[in-house]
């Protein structure tokens, strides 16, 4: 019973980071209709900032989320409009294009982490790197705890911006309708660019609050990346809410796989559940609580 | 207020607007007809800047709007409403119309506006919760039409409103065009409903094959054998 009780809140703490990327992840594919295949190296890229800011400057992993949000939104503004948006403009030029785009971005940006920070795997230590709290036998751990207020708080904060601002309305409709919305003023360039911009800053803040927790190294982009994908389909596509659901659905059929068959195999019970969902509930977990 | 100059548009290679000119002048109802592929709706797209031009001038209000991006154009006071109303089907009611109230002195008279379209359309008021795509036909027409007006419009434009509505709302829509003019808003009305709107517009064009080939008062154009025989079925 404390196995589960302890697998479960482990899941859920970590399910709270990966509904993060599951948000970024939608948002993005909402308006801009693609998968983002550099989502995850996006992310990866957040995390070597934050190493850096702790290798170099000592600064806590936690506090450099000031820089690698803000780093990983310019840089990703920057790529979706000198690279993404002149492959939307060209009609001609089918939309798998900018598909493969973002998969060539992926690799530089793995190739350019390897290049200045070599393969190696690095952590960072802080002092409340192992801490945990006991409650009776479950105990949470720390940084995961924080990292899971935070994901509610950014979840909370997007939700916010999406319902109840011009600008969030404005996401919406472009996702929606491209054209009524360029009726209504609305430019779709500047929002596919500053959509491009905020689903990778959330990947950004989950990055930074996984460095504590998990190696990192180039190629853990890729893999992220696949989790992104997972999770949104998972979720069903397109929707917000289902992002988180997917989020949480994943983590916690990676830790109670990991609990209770083997843990070498964790990222394989995520792509279980993925083919289970794709065979019997092909919309997504969408499906089943309809927004 | 409203002036067209030899205007050519294409869609690519495709060439769909020839050497079109006219005018809409501040307070009239002004009708576009034409039969379906005629190019209606790429004239409309064009004023509105979501097509640009290849050869001519669109002046508004005194000002050359030539290509000009269509947030630009909104800003001026030139309104499109689409044909197929093309709402924000995931959004409430109130929201699709805070949507034409983004900018300027329309986002700050919003409440304002939002009051004066519940009185013009009360149905909407009952359902300003509900999505836009749970609603009937003539409701989101209406909803389409309100949300115009909450860009503070000078000059509306309306694609086909009554395209797919039942002939009992068809006389809704058109009383309710009337009734924006009343407001002291100019209206370029396109429609296939050509016989209604010839009755209650000031002028009207006649548009054949993506060029201008008639233009009249409505009665005029209604007791021409050659419109009589095109568009009227006699
Ligand atoms: N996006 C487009 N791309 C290419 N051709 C188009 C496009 N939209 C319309 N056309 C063509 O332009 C012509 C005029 O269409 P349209 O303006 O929609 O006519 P109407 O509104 O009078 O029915 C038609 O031949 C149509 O096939
Ligand atoms: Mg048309």
């Amino acid at each position: 019973m404390e196995m589960f009780l302890q697998s479960l809140i482990s899941g859920l703490l970590v399910g709270g980071l990966y509904a993060i990327i599951g948000l970024g992840m939608s948002l993005i594919m909402g308006v801009l209709k693609i998968i983002n295949l550099a989502h995850g190296q996006l992310m990866m890229v957040a995390m070597y900032v934050s190493w850096s800011a702790w290798n170099y400057l000592g600064i806590d992993p936690y506090l450099s989320v000031v820089l690698s949000v803000p780093f990983t939104f310019y840089l990703a503004k920057f790529l979706s409009k000198y690279l993404l948006n002149p492959l939307i403009e060209k009609d001609s030029i089918l939309p798998e294009n900018q598909v493969l785009m973002t998969v060539g971005i992926g690799m530089v940006l793995v190739e350019l982490a390897r290049f200045l920070f070599t393969s190696d795997y690095r952590s960072v230590q802080t002092s409340y790197t192992g801490q945990a709290w006991d409650l009776g036998g479950v105990s949470i751990s720390i940084p995961l705890l924080i990292a899971f207020i935070v994901s509610l708080l950014l979840t909370a904060g997007l939700f916010y911006l999406l319902m109840k601002t011009d600008l969030g309305r404005s996401i919406r409709a472009t996702a929606q309708d491209r054209l009524a919305a360029s009726l209504m003023g609305v430019s779709a360039e500047k929002i596919t660019v500053l959509t491009y911009g905020i689903g990778s800053a959330l990947i950004a803040a989950a990055g930074t609050f996984f460095l504590p927790i998990f190696y990192l190294y180039p190629d853990v982009g890729p893999e992220f990346t696949a989790k992104a994908f997972v999770i949104t389909i998972l979720g069903g596509l397109g929707s917000t809410v289902g992002a988180i659901t997917g989020g949480i659905v994943l983590a916690l059929a990676e830790t109670f796989g990991a609990t209770y068959l083997s843990s070498g195999y964790r990222d394989a019970y995520g792509l279980v559940i993925f083919l289970l969902v794709l065979v019997f509930l092909p919309g997504g977990l969408k499906s089943l609580t309809k927004v | 207020m409203l002036k067209l100059e030899n205007v050519d548009m294409s869609y690519g290679d495709l060439q769909v607007l020839w050497d079109v000119s006219f005018e809409v002048h501040e307070g009239e109802i002004v009708v576009l007809v034409g039969a379906n592929g005629a190019g209606k709706s790429s004239i409309i797209k064009t004023i509105s800047g979501l097509q640009k031009v290849s050869n001519g001038k669109i002046i508004f209000d005194g000002a050359d709007v030539t290509n000009q991006k269509p947030e630009d154009i909104l800003k001026r006071g030139l309104v499109h409403v689409p044909e197929g109303r093309r709402l924000f089907n995931e959004m409430t009611v109130e929201e699709n119309l805070i949507m034409g109230a983004l900018w300027g002195e329309a986002k700050e008279k919003r409440a304002e506006t939002m009051e004066i379209c519940y009185d013009l359309f009360p149905k909407l008021r009952d359902r300003r919760t509900q999505l836009a795509g749970t609603l009937s036909g003539g409701e989101q027409q209406m909803v389409a039409v309100a949300r115009g007006l909450m860009a503070k419009p000078k000059l509306l434009m309306f694609d086909e409103p009554s395209l797919g509505l039942a002939p009992v709302l068809v006389q809704d829509i058109f009383d309710i065009i009337k009734s924006v003019r009343k407001q002291g808003i100019t209206v370029l009305l396109v429609e296939q409903n050509v016989q209604a709107t010839l009755k209650f517009c000031d002028r009207a064009y006649v548009l054949e094959n993506g060029k201008i080939v008639m233009e009249g008062t409505g009665q005029q154009l209604l007791n021409d054998d050659h419109v009589k025989e095109a568009f009227l079925g006699i």
